[in-house]
């Protein structure tokens, strides 16, 4: 055993990058896999080098955060101690031998004896060629996808994410349209209206659901933050000197247009998340950027096996999924931004680098980011109860609503598999409408459908992280001792 | 919610095969209630696919049922069938070979003469039949009887119409039976449903369901991935499978074995499956099953090599030592019948199951119809494995 071992970390944002310099720090070969064509994930997104443009538009401590990852990783490459595969789509993490467990128990266990794992991406823009990688062990690091809740007209060209409105500032700086709204809830949409004004759109309102009453209830765990209220700070100031009206306590309940959008009607929401009567209002505009929050990737983990709590991947207080052999770190494991994601990877990378070397590691040495972790996990708790979407949105969605926008499903389709068919899960109101079946495979509208159809939103089980060429999975190797498959 | 309830007939399981039942014992003017832990379509019947096939079975019991189900299957299309998606598509087997197309073309005459029409067709035929398949092929047979439905809605449109009281969400844990013996209904988790026939359409979980009234009924799980590609026009036809000759040993005779079943679906997809696995109740995935669906798949379309699968599932076939059914009155338990273990076919065999049952419970069903099918075949025979 003279090879040193090998972790795969799949997803190359704060989390995957911090747990990729931790461990080839500590004497791990690291393979970093993702899909964009550089480090850095949705957060350190950067303009792609062709456009030339100078930087992204983010805090200056922020970016200088970066530059210190960016350049920890150009080192460790060079040393030959790490391999980043760029452009490399992960679509499944297979555990290699099938005796799960056998180390169990044993602190050192954990992540040393575990078989090994391969790791099968497909590379290239076009996504067709199969490679498949091999390790020792696993780091998760698979971050999060936007939620966006329908409402009428929500297809309308014109309405975009809030995540895809600062994607597009951040990678191309290219400004989405004239005159914006930006809506939902979250703490996204603060950069995200001061982003497009400081672009050149006019930013009509920011119409936040959340009521300025549920703020204030919250105010001593946010302001245990004080970085985070500076900021928050920071972006107040800016929207004030854009001239950014923001309404409180307002949600979209349509957008309006007939080719494209022309104008959204927002409306003013009571205590309980209903519509005031005679609260609502029409604002012209031609771009609304939308956005109801986050939630964590977790299609290669619970392929993996790895048990989740609600909508994450459970891990212990090392990043341990109870997987052995795998870790995960970061928005996967529960929203809670950059910050908390780098002291998840930190730790996931030092605790992998010490089971992989079969040695217990001391987590006295990683104390400082164990407590930003519990700091900003608290924070993290506190805007989530702040920034839930209106209780009673699921109401205000008209049966015509396209719910599912791959298969076309409306609202009523969904409400009838439940009401009359005898649908009683988001796995049977698919079966029975189709919502969910498309090419995203219900990532985007499951929590829409649980919403409407009052079915928990439980896991999704997607084997296939991502579309796979049938050529790619013929040419896998083949099994000594699968029975052949015969007709049914 | 501990009301008791009382109906004529509960069935347990409001997969394809109780929804049948439940329609067909409505139609015969009996009160049913149908139960399920979970919802409608949650188990089997949510998990697999919708072929309903003559073209694959031998003659004798099998086929004569999915002969009998063929024919519902249409009438029930009549009122139905744009619900559920039915196509009646017909089936196209090909042979790779000249030796197995001689074995498939002997293996179509014994099921012509039990009723089934299987039309020979050569090289050329195949490619007009078929433009996208894979040249080189000896030819194939031509199932016209071969049918397709989306399953899971079929279930629920049938027991919609069936007008049976549905109690899903509601887990039967104990089958109630009188000093003698006599079932009179069943325990669950919201309260007891009284009832003096019990039908056991509990597919996979039959054999508990037959234990909670005292009775052995072998039914194990068989798993089977399916393959699910992206929508594309309609590229292939019918249901589309190789037949590839093999040496069966034991039997010292020619044995035809299938490859995966290529089809395409009215939303678009491509439906390729499914593997047989006896790997118990693991539901996690299998490259290597995955894998050989995809190559058969290839092998029969090459075009499909750059199509893309956009997911995979399993489910658990419910079979039992001999592949047959468990049809009927369970004489060890006066009152319960049975109509699970359909394996690889429940849904093709889904109507000609629930009328047997319908009959069996107004008393109109003859022996020799339920006889291959019979629930306590296996306290005598043991596991004869076809
Ligand atoms: C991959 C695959 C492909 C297939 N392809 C085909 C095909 O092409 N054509 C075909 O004809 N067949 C096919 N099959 C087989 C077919 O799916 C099954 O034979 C059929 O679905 C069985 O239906 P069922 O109603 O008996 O069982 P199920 O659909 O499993 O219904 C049984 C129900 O009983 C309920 N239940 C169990 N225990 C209890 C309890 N204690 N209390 C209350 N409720 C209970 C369950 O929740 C479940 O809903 C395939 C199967 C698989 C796995």
């Amino acid at each position: 055993m003279t090879e040193r071992p090998r972790l795969a970390v799949v997803g190359a944002g704060p989390a995957g990058v911090a747990g990729a310099l931790a461990a080839a720090a500590r004497g791990v070969r690291v393979i970093l896999v993702d899909a964009g064509e550089q480090a850095g994930g949705q957060f350190y997104r950067q303009p792609a080098p062709a456009l030339g443009a100078r930087r992204p538009r983010l805090p200056d401590h922020r970016w200088r955060t970066w530059e210190r990852l960016r350049d920890g990783l150009d080192r460790h490459r060079s040393a030959g101690r790490l391999i980043h595969l760029t452009d490399h789509h992960v679509w499944c993490v297979q555990r290699e031998s099938g005796e799960p467990g056998t180390a169990e128990g044993a602190p050192a266990g954990r992540g040393s004896t575990a078989g090994g794992f391969t790791v099968h991406a497909l590379r290239g823009p076009a996504q067709e060629e199969g490679v498949t990688v091999r390790a020792d062990a696993v780091l998760l690091a698979t971050g999060g996808y936007e939620q966006v809740l329908p409402f009428a007209g929500w297809t309308l060209p014109g309405v975009v994410t809030a995540g895809g409105a600062q994607a597009m500032l951040k990678g191309g700086l290219v400004l989405p349209g004239g005159t914006a709204v930006v809506a939902g809830t979250g703490p996204l949409l603060l950069p995200v209206a001061t982003g497009l004004a400081a672009a050149g759109a006019r930013v009509a309102a920011l119409v936040e659901s959340a009521s300025p009453g549920a703020l204030l209830r919250r105010a001593p765990a946010l302001a245990a933050q004080p970085g985070k209220l500076a900021e928050g700070a920071g972006y107040a100031a800016r929207l004030l000197r854009h001239g950014v009206r923001t309404l409180t306590g307002y949600t979209v309940v349509a957008a309006h247009g007939t080719d494209r959008l022309e104008a959204v009607t927002v409306a003013a929401l009571d205590r309980d998340g209903r519509l005031r009567p005679g609260g609502a209002r029409r604002i012209p505009c031609d771009t609304l950027a939308v956005g109801h929050g986050m939630l964590p990737h977790t299609d290669l983990a619970e392929t993996l096996g790895c048990t989740l709590s609600g909508t994450a991947v459970r891990v212990d207080a090392e990043q341990r999924t109870d997987v052995p052999g795998v870790w995960a770190a970061g928005e996967a494991t529960g929203i809670g931004g950059a910050a908390l994601a780098l002291a998840e990877g930190h730790i996931a990378g030092r605790s992998a680098a010490a089971r992989l070397h079969g040695t217990a590691p001391d987590p006295r040495r990683w104390a400082a980011a164990a407590r930003a972790r519990t700091r900003l996990r608290e924070f993290a708790t506190a805007l989530d109860a702040v920034y839930a979407p209106p209780a009673g949105w699921p109401d205000r969605v008209p049966d015509d609503v396209v719910v599912c926008r791959c298969e076309e499903v409306t609202a009523g389709q969904m409400r009838a598999a439940t009401g009359s068919l005898g649908a009683g899960d988001l796995r049977t109101v698919k079966l029975l409408t189709r919502a969910g079946m498309g090419w995203c495979q219900g990532r985007v509208c499951a929590p829409a459908v649980a919403g409407l159809t009052g079915c928990p939103l439980d896991p999704g089980r997607r084997p296939f992280a991502r579309p796979v060429p049938i050529g790619v999975l013929a040419d896998l190797p083949e099994a000594d001792r699968t029975d052949l498959p015969e007709a049914d | 919610m501990t009301k008791r309830l009382t109906c004529d007939v509960v069935v347990v399981g409001a997969g394809m095969v109780g929804a049948a039942c439940a329609l067909y014992a409505a139609r015969a003017g009996l009160g049913v209630r149908l139960v399920d832990r979970g919802p409608v379509s949650g188990g089997t019947t949510g998990a697999g696919e919708g072929n309903l096939l003559v073209s694959d079975k031998e003659p004798g019991p099998e086929l004569r049922l999915a002969l009998s189900s063929a024919r519902l299957w249409a009438e029930l299309a009549r009122e139905h069938g744009a619900a559920f998606e039915y196509e009646p598509k017909g089936g196209l087997v090909v042979a790779p070979t000249p030796d197995a197309l001689a074995a498939l073309r002997e293996f179509a005459a014994g099921q012509r003469g039990a009723g089934v029409t299987a039309v020979p067709v050569d090289a050329r035929q195949l490619t007009e039949l078929e433009p996208h398949l894979a040249p080189g092929m000896a030819g194939g047979v031509h199932y016209p009887q071969d049918a397709q439905v989306m399953p899971a809605l079929a279930a629920a449109h049938l027991v919609r119409a069936s007008g049976a009281a549905l109690h899903t969400g509601r887990t039967v844990t104990g089958v109630l039976r009188t000093p003698h013996g006599t079932v009179y209904g069943v325990r669950t988790d919201r309260g007891d449903i009284h009832a003096p026939a019990v039908v056991n359409a509990a597919g996979t979980w039959g054999g508990e369901v037959a234990a909670l009234a005292g009775v052995r009924l072998p039914v194990l799980p068989r798993r089977g991935f399916v393959l699910v590609t992206e929508p594309l026009p309609r590229l292939v036809r019918h249901k589309v499978y190789a037949a590839d000759y093999v040496a069966d040993v034991a039997s010292d005779s020619a044995a035809l074995r299938g490859s995966p079943v290529v089809e395409g679906t009215a939303a678009g997809p491509v439906l390729i499956g499914a593997t047989r696995e006896r790997v118990g109740f693991d539901r996690s995935l299998s490259l290597p099953a995955v894998r050989a669906l995809a190559a058969g798949a290839v092998g029969l379309f090459p075009f499909l090599r750059r199509v893309r699968a956009l997911r995979t599932y399993a489910g658990f076939r419910p079979y039992l030592p001999d592949h047959l059914p468990a049809i009927g009155p369970d004489p060890r338990a006066p009152g319960l019948f049975h109509a699970c273990g359909h394996e690889g076919a429940g849904i093709g065999l889904a109507p000609g199951t629930g009328q047997l049952i319908a009959r069996a419970l107004t008393g109109e069903a003859s022996g020799p119809d339920l006889a291959p099918f019979r629930p306590e075949r296996f306290d005598t025979e043991g596991g004869d494995v076809r």
